[in-house]
C-alpha cells in the first residue's frame, strides 16, 4: 500500500549540473510536511519535480496511487495546487483571481464562471478572510493579504495536496503567523495534505508535524521536528553553530543562532 | 457576478450599436452623401451608379476596415497577453517589417505584375510568414517556447528587415521608391473583392480560435508557470495563439499595408474602460478595432477630398490623442 505521496527514486535537475540524486520519499495523507535546508540544497528542485514544472530524468511520483506523469496537466491541477512566494499581478480583482482556481474544471468554450464556481471561490475567500477585499485589485493588497488570496485561489482548485513555496518569505512576523495559522487550520479541518518549503527553522518546527531536511540534492533526514531540528543535524547541514531548546508553551523545538563574537568570547 | 456579466453584456451591445452606426456613417459620407433612407432604397433597388458606389467602393472598404482593425486589435490583445507586456503590439514581432521587405523586393525586382494585382499582397504575406517562422523556430529550445527570447528575436528581425528595406529603397529608382512608400503608408482601398473576403473570413476565424483559448490566455496573465499550475497547456496555447496573431497581422498587412497603432491603442483603451479580463477584452477589442479603423478611413478619405490621406496618419493622431485622454482620466495602472 503506497502512502499518499510516494516519490520513488526520482532524478531530475538543470542543465547547469545541479540535480536531485535518486530521492525516495513518502508523505502521509493529511500530514503537514516542511522541506528545510540551506540555499542550493535542492528544496526548490524537489518542489518543481513534484509540481511537474521540472521533468523527471528517472523515477516516478505517485499522488494518491496515481502516477503524475500519466495524467494531463488539467488532472494534475485538480490533484495539487501551488502557492508561490509572490503573486506580482496587478490588474485583476481578488475575486477574479480566486476564480482562476476553477480553471482546471472548465470545459472548452465555457467562457463564463458558473454559479457553483462562485460559491466555491466565496467559500474559500471566507475561510481565508479575503472576501472583504474581493473587489480590490491584487496590487492594492499588502504582501500578506496577497498571500492569503493566493491560498484562497489554490483552495478553489479543491486539491488533495497543497504545495507552498516559502509562503512567508516576504512577510513580517504578524503576517507570517497569520498565514501559517491558516495553513495549519486547513490541514486540520479540511484534512488537506500540505507540503511546504520553509526557510525559518523555528516556524518549521512550530507548525509542521513532519520535516524533510535536504542537503546537496539528497534528503539528509526526514522525521518529526524533534528528530530533525537537532543541533547536530542543523550544524552538519547549515555549517552553523546553533542551540536548540524547547518552546516552553508548544514544547516544539526552537533554534537559536549564536554570533561569532559570542562564540569567540565563550571559547566554545 | 451579475454586475460583472451585465457590464460585459452592455459593453458588447454598446460596441455593436456603435459599429452599426459607424458602418452607416461610412456608407453615407463621401464625395456623394446619402441619407440612411436613401441607402436603404439603393440597396433595395440594386441599380444605378449609387448602388455601384455603395456596394463596390464603400462597403468593401468598410468590410476591410472592420476585418483589418479587428484583426490588428485582436493580435495586440493576444500578444500583450502572451508576453505580459503592455508595449507589445502586432508589429513588434517584425511581421510588418517582413511584409514590407517582401513587398520592397517584389517592387525593386519588377515582379509586381507577375501574377497581376495579387503579387503585392502575396509577397507581403510571404514576407510576414517567413518572419513569423524565423521568430518561431529561433525561439524554440528543447521543444519549449521561451517567450522573452521570442520577443527579443522578433525585435531584432524587425530591425534587420527595416535595414534591408532601407537598403533596397536607397538603391532603387524613384518610381519604385514611391511605390514602396505608398504601400508602407497603408490604405483600405482594395479593389479586389476576393482579397477583402479573405481578410474578413480570416479575421472571423482568428476570433473564434482565440475564443477557444480565451480561458487559457486569461490564466497566462498570472505568468507562464502559474498558468501551468492551473492545468493550462502553456506550450500549446502560446504556439497556437502566436501563430494566430501572426497570421492575422500578416494577412492584414499584406492587403492593406502597415497600419500602425491599432493593435497597441485599442486594447489599452478598452482595458481601462472594461477591465483586463481577456474573455471580454477579445471581443470588445475586435469590435473596437473595427470601429476605429472604419472611422479613421472615413476621415482619411474625406478630410482633404478629393485627395486621400494615408490612413496611418489618422490612426496615429486620433489613437494617440484618445489614448492620452483616457489614460489621464483613469486611475488604472499600466
Amino acid at each position: 500500500m503506497k502512502q499518499f505521496v510516494n516519490i520513488e527514486n526520482i532524478v531530475c535537475g538543470y542543465s547547469s549540473g545541479f540535480k536531485l540524486k535518486e530521492i525516495c520519499l513518502e508523505i502521509k495523507k493529511g500530514s503537514f510536511t516542511g522541506i528545510v535546508g540551506p540555499n542550493g540544497s535542492g528544496k526548490t528542485t524537489l518542489f518543481k519535480a513534484i509540481s511537474g514544472e521540472l521533468s523527471l530524468k528517472g523515477g516516478s511520483i505517485f499522488i494518491n496511487n496515481t502516477d503524475t506523469s500519466k495524467i494531463s496537466s488539467k488532472q494534475k491541477a485538480q490533484k495539487m495546487a501551488i502557492v508561490s512566494q509572490n503573486t506580482e499581478i496587478a490588474d485583476i480583482t481578488v475575486e477574479d483571481y480566486v476564480l482562476l482556481g476553477r480553471m482546471p474544471y472548465k470545459k472548452p468554450f465555457q467562457l463564463l464562471d458558473k454559479q457553483s464556481d462562485y460559491t466555491i471561490a466565496h467559500k474559500y475567500m471566507n475561510l481565508t478572510g479575503t472576501v472583504k477585499f474581493k473587489d480590490k485589485l491584487m496590487c492594492e493588497l499588502s504582501g500578506g493579504e496577497q498571500q492569503l488570496a493566493s491560498i484562497a485561489r489554490a483552495l478553489a482548485q479543491e486539491p488533495e495536496l497543497l504545495l507552498l513555496d516559502e509562503p512567508t518569505s516576504h512577510l513580517d512576523i504578524s503576517h507570517q503567523v497569520q498565514v501559517l495559522n491558516l495553513i495549519q487550520r486547513l490541514n486540520e479541518e479540511l484534512k488537506l495534505t500540505v507540503l511546504m518549503i520553509i526557510h525559518d527553522l523555528n516556524l518549521a518546527g512550530e507548525y509542521c508535524d513532519n520535516l524533510i531536511m535536504m542537503n546537496n540534492g539528497t534528503i539528509h533526514i526526514q522525521g518529526s521536528p524533534e528528530e530533525v531540528l537537532n543541533y547536530q543535524h542543523i550544524e552538519d547541514v547549515y555549517k552553523t553553530v546553533v542551540i536548540t531548546q524547547q518552546n516552553p508553551l508548544s514544547k516544539k523545538p526552537a533554534v537559536f543562532l549564536v554570533s561569532e563574537k559570542i562564540l569567540n568570547s565563550k571559547k566554545i | 457576478m451579475k454586475s460583472k456579466y451585465l457590464k460585459w453584456g452592455l459593453s458588447v451591445i454598446i460596441l455593436s450599436i456603435l459599429l452599426i452606426g459607424t458602418i452607416l456613417l461610412a456608407l453615407s459620407i463621401g464625395e456623394i452623401n446619402f441619407s440612411i433612407s436613401e441607402i436603404i432604397d439603393i440597396f433595395k433597388n440594386k441599380t444605378g451608379i449609387e448602388y455601384t458606389i455603395l456596394s463596390k467602393i464603400r462597403l468593401p472598404r468598410i468590410m476591410l476596415g472592420l476585418s483589418v482593425g479587428g484583426a490588428l486589435s485582436l493580435s495586440g490583445v493576444i500578444l500583450q497577453g502572451i508576453y505580459r507586456n503592455p508595449l507589445v503590439e502586432p508589429y513588434t514581432m517584425g511581421i510588418s517589417g517582413g511584409a514590407a521587405f517582401g513587398v520592397a523586393i517584389t517592387i525593386v525586382f519588377g515582379l509586381n505584375m507577375l501574377i497581376g494585382s495579387y503579387m503585392l499582397p502575396i509577397s507581403g504575406f510571404i514576407g510576414a510568414v517567413v518572419t513569423v517562422f524565423l521568430v518561431y523556430f529561433l525561439a524554440i529550445r528543447k521543444n519549449h517556447f521561451n517567450i522573452n527570447r521570442m520577443l527579443l528575436i522578433g525585435v531584432m528581425i524587425s530591425f534587420m528587415a527595416s535595414s534591408a528595406m532601407m537598403f533596397l529603397m536607397s538603391t532603387t529608382s524613384s518610381e519604385n521608391l514611391h511605390s514602396i512608400v505608398f504601400w508602407v503608408m497603408g490604405s483600405l482601398d482594395e479593389p479586389d473583392s476576393f482579397l477583402v473576403k479573405v481578410v474578413f473570413f480570416s479575421s472571423i476565424s482568428g476570433l473564434l480560435i482565440t475564443y477557444f483559448f480565451s480561458n487559457q490566455l486569461n490564466a497566462l496573465r498570472l505568468g507562464e508557470s502559474k498558468a501551468k499550475h492551473l492545468g493550462v497547456n502553456t506550450n500549446l496555447t502560446i504556439r497556437v495563439l502566436f501563430i494566430t496573431a501572426s497570421l492575422l497581422t500578416g494577412i492584414s498587412v499584406a492587403v492593406s499595408g502597415v497600419i500602425g497603432f491599432v493593435g497597441l491603442v485599442i486594447p489599452h483603451i478598452l482595458r481601462i474602460i472594461i477591465g483586463a479580463d481577456l474573455r471580454i477584452l477579445i471581443i470588445t477589442s475586435f469590435l473596437g478595432g473595427g470601429i476605429f479603423l472604419i472611422l479613421c478611413d472615413l476621415i482619411s478619405r474625406t478630410i482633404i477630398a478629393p485627395n486621400e490621406l494615408p490612413i496611418g496618419v489618422i490612426t496615429g493622431m486620433i489613437g494617440g490623442l484618445v489614448f492620452i485622454f483616457v489614460l489621464s482620466k483613469s486611475k488604472f495602472n499600466i
